[in-house]
C-alpha cells in the first residue's frame, strides 16, 4: 500500500509540472499587456521599463523556471515563516508573487478569501453528504416505492438544473418575494453574539442550499446505486437466512460495503466543489476564491490567475490520489501491488 | 445530429446489427423517463427551429416604449429593458445554445473516439494517450475555460467576426476539454472487443488495420458512444451557459440561454420572468437529455436484460 502511494506521488509530480507548464504557457502566449491599464500619457520607454521591472524581458523558459522556483520554494517558505513568525533564510528579502492589480502578495489575497469559500462551499458539501446518504439508503431499501421515485426524480432535477438557475430562482422566491433571506452575502459580518450568529446562518442559507442541492443529488444517486448493487450480493441472502434483522443488514453490512465507492466519489468531488463555487459565489456576491478568480481574469491580473488555477490543479491531483489510496485502504479486496 | 445519424447508417448495412439496434430501441422504449425525455427534447428542437417562423418578431428589434412588460398577447414572455420581445429572444437563444451543445458534443465525441480507439487498439500508443487523458482530467476546467476565453476572445472576434468568432472559440474549448470520459469508455470497450474471434478472423483474412478499426471495432463501440453523446450535449449546454452566465460567453447581441439569464438577473425585481424562461429552457433541455442518457445506459446495460 505504501509502495503504491509512493508510486502515485511520484507520478503526481510530473503531472503537476506539465499542468503548470500548460497554465504558464497559455497565459504567456495570450495577447495581453499588464501595462494596458496604465494611463496613456506614460511614454513608451517608461512603459517598457515597467514591463522589464515586472520581469517580462526574460526568455520564456527562464520565466517559467523562475515562476516554478517562486511557487514551489519561495512561497511555501514565506507561508511557513508567516505561520511560525520565525525568520527562515532572510524571509524579509525573499520575492513574493504579487498581484498586478493590488500590488499585494497573491498568497495574502488567497488567505483573505479562503475562509468565505471554505465556509459556504465546504458547508454545502457537508450538508449535501449528510442529506444524500440517508436518502440513498432509503431509496435503495424501498426500491420503486413512492419515496424512491420521488427521490430519483428530485435528484435528477438537482443534477440537471444548473446552479446559476437554482440560485437566481431561490433569490427570486426567498429574497425578493418573501424577504426571508438576504440575497447578498455580507463578508464583513462578524459573529459576536446570538443575533449576529442568526444573521450569519441566514445569509449562508441560500448559497449553501443551492450548492447542497446539486451535491446531494449527485451523491444520493451514487449511494442508491451502490446500495442496490450490494443488496443483491450473496452475503445479504446469507445474513437474511441466518435471521439477522433487516435493519442490521441494511445499516451495518450493506451500508459499510456500499460506502466504499461513495467515499472515493466524495473525495473526488472536493476539488469540483471549489470550481463549482465560482458560479455560486458570483450569484450571491460572496467574495471568496471563485470571485477573486473572476475579477482577476477580467482585470488581466495574470499572477493571481496563474496561482489560483494552479492551486485548483493541485487540489484535483491531490484528491484523485487520496481517493485512490482511500479505496485501497477501505477495501481490503483491492490490491495494487 | 450528424453523429447520431451516422451510426444508424452503418448499422443498417449489417443485418444482424440492425436487429441489435431494434433490440436496443425496444429496451429504450421500456424506460418511461427516456421516452418522455426524448419527446421533450424533440419538442424543444422543433420549437426552436420552427418557432421564429411563427412568432415573427425580430429578437433584436428595440421597442423602447414597451419596455419591461409582463406577458401579453403580442409578447407572450414579456419584454426586456430595451423592449425586445423575450419569446423571440429565447427562441433565437435556443438555436444558438443547442447548436453550441451539439457541435461541441460532436467535436468531443470525435476526439474521444479517436483517442479511445487508438489507445485501445494500438498497444504502444496506449500508455502515452492514457497519460494524456489523465492529464486532461486533472486540469481545472472551468478556470481554464474562463482564462482561454478571456485571453483569446478579442483575437478570434477580429478574425471571424463577433458571432462566429465566439462560436468557434466556445465550441472548440468545450470540445477539447470534455473528450476524456468518452475516450476512457471507448478504450475499455475496444480492449474487451479486440481479443474476440471476429477480429482475429478479420485479421487472418488480411483486412487492413484501419479497416478493422473502422468496420469492425467502431460499430461495436457505437452504442457506448451514443450514451456519451447524449450526456455530452447536456454538459456542453451547461458549460456554455455557465460561461455566458459569468459574462465570458456570447455577447448580448447574440444571446444564448445562459446570456439571457445573466442579463435578466440584473432585472430580477422588475421582471423575474426574464430569468425564468431561459432558465427553464436550459433546465428542461438538460433534464430531458439526461433522462435520455439514462435510458440509453439502461438499454445497453447487459445486467438489465429482461428476465
Amino acid at each position: 500500500m505504501l509502495n503504491y502511494t509512493l508510486r502515485r506521488l511520484m507520478f503526481a509530480i510530473p503531472t503537476l509540472l506539465v499542468i503548470s507548464f500548460i497554465i504558464f504557457a497559455l497565459l504567456d502566449l495570450a495577447p495581453n499587456d499588464p501595462t494596458g491599464n496604465l494611463p496613456l500619457t506614460i511614454p513608451p520607454e517608461v512603459r517598457e521599463q515597467i514591463r522589464q521591472s515586472l520581469g517580462l524581458g526574460d526568455p520564456f523558459l527562464i520565466r517559467y523556471l523562475k515562476w516554478l522556483h517562486q511557487f514551489f520554494v519561495n512561497e511555501p517558505l514565506n507561508i511557513l515563516s508567516q505561520i511560525t513568525g520565525a525568520d527562515i533564510f532572510e524571509s524579509a528579502d525573499r520575492l513574493r508573487i504579487r498581484s498586478w492589480a493590488t500590488r499585494s502578495p497573491v498568497v495574502d489575497l488567497i488567505v483573505q478569501r479562503m475562509p468565505q469559500t471554505l465556509w459556504v462551499v465546504g458547508m454545502s458539501y457537508v450538508v449535501g453528504i449528510l442529506i444524500a446518504i440517508p436518502i440513498g439508503i432509503i431509496s435503495a431499501h424501498k426500491q420503486y416505492s413512492i419515496f424512491d421515485q420521488l427521490g430519483t426524480f428530485v435528484s435528477m432535477i438537482g443534477f440537471s438544473v444548473p446552479t446559476f438557475f437554482t440560485g437566481v430562482l431561490l433569490i427570486v422566491i426567498f429574497s425578493v418575494k418573501l424577504h426571508w433571506f438576504p440575497s447578498i452575502y455580507d463578508t464583513n459580518h462578524k459573529v459576536t453574539d446570538w443575533s449576529s450568529l442568526v444573521f450569519q446562518i441566514r445569509q449562508m442559507f441560500l448559497p449553501v442550499m443551492v450548492l447542497a442541492l446539486y451535491n446531494t443529488s449527485q451523491i444520493s444517486r451514487f449511494v442508491r446505486a451502490s446500495m442496490l448493487e450490494n443488496l443483491n450480493q450473496d452475503y445479504v441472502r446469507t445474513a437474511r437466512a441466518k435471521g439477522v434483522k433487516e435493519k442490521t443488514i441494511l445499516l451495518v453490512h450493506v451500508l459499510r460495503n456500499s460506502l466504499i465507492p461513495v467515499v472515493t466519489v466524495i473525495a473526488l468531488g472536493v476539488p469540483t466543489v471549489f470550481s463549482g463555487a465560482i458560479i455560486t459565489e458570483q450569484i450571491f456576491r460572496v467574495n471568496g476564491l471563485g470571485q477573486l478568480l473572476i475579477t482577476s481574469i477580467q482585470g488581466g491580473d495574470i499572477p493571481v490567475v496563474q496561482t489560483l488555477t494552479f492551486i485548483f490543479a493541485v487540489l484535483i491531483v491531490l484528491f484523485n490520489l487520496i481517493a485512490d489510496v482511500l479505496y485501497g485502504v477501505l477495501d481490503p479486496r483491492i490490491r495494487y501491488d | 445530429m450528424t453523429d447520431a445519424s451516422q451510426p444508424d447508417m452503418q448499422l443498417e448495412t449489417l443485418p444482424q446489427e440492425r436487429s441489435r439496434a431494434m433490440q436496443l430501441w425496444g429496451r429504450f422504449r421500456d424506460h418511461k423517463g427516456g421516452i418522455i425525455g426524448a419527446a421533450v427534447f424533440l419538442i424543444i428542437i422543433i420549437a426552436v427551429t420552427i418557432g421564429p417562423y411563427i412568432h415573427t418578431i425580430d429578437p433584436q428589434f428595440l421597442d423602447i416604449r414597451s419596455k419591461n412588460q409582463g406577458p401579453s398577447m403580442l409578447h407572450p414572455f414579456g419584454t426586456d429593458n430595451l423592449g425586445r420581445d423575450m419569446l423571440a429572444q429565447v427562441l433565437a437563444g435556443g438555436r444558438l445554445s443547442l447548436s453550441v451543445g451539439m457541435v461541441a458534443m460532436a467535436l468531443s465525441l470525435f476526439l474521444g473516439t479517436v483517442v479511445g480507439l487508438l489507445s485501445g487498439y494500438i498497444k504502444w500508443l496506449d500508455g502515452p494517450l492514457m497519460r494524456l487523458t489523465d492529464l486532461f482530467l486533472a486540469l481545472p476546467l472551468l478556470p481554464l475555460l474562463l482564462v482561454i476565453i478571456m485571453l483569446f476572445r478579442e483575437t478570434l472576434r477580429a478574425i471571424f467576426g463577433p458571432e462566429t468568432g465566439i462560436f468557434i472559440l466556445i465550441v472548440f474549448v468545450i470540445g477539447i476539454t470534455s473528450w476524456m470520459h468518452t475516450a476512457r469508455i471507448v478504450r475499455g470497450d475496444v480492449l474487451s472487443i479486440k481479443n474476440q474471434e471476429f477480429i482475429l478472423a478479420a485479421k487472418s483474412g488480411g483486412t487492413r488495420e484501419y479497416n478493422i478499426i473502422l468496420r469492425h471495432l467502431l460499430p461495436n463501440v457505437m452504442s457506448s458512444i451514443m450514451v456519451s453523446a447524449t450526456l455530452g450535449i447536456a454538459t456542453a449546454i451547461i458549460t456554455e451557459s455557465a460561461l455566458s452566465f459569468l459574462g465570458l460567453g456570447f455577447p448580448s447581441d447574440f444571446p444564448t440561454w445562459g446570456r439571457l439569464l445573466y442579463d435578466g438577473a440584473n432585472f430580477l425585481q422588475i421582471t423575474p420572468s426574464r430569468v425564468l424562461w431561459p432558465g427553464l429552457a436550459i433546465s428542461l433541455t438538460v433534464l430531458s437529455v439526461n433522462y435520455m442518457g439514462d435510458a440509453f445506459r439502461d438499454a445497453l446495460d447487459p445486467h438489465k436484460v429482461k428476465h
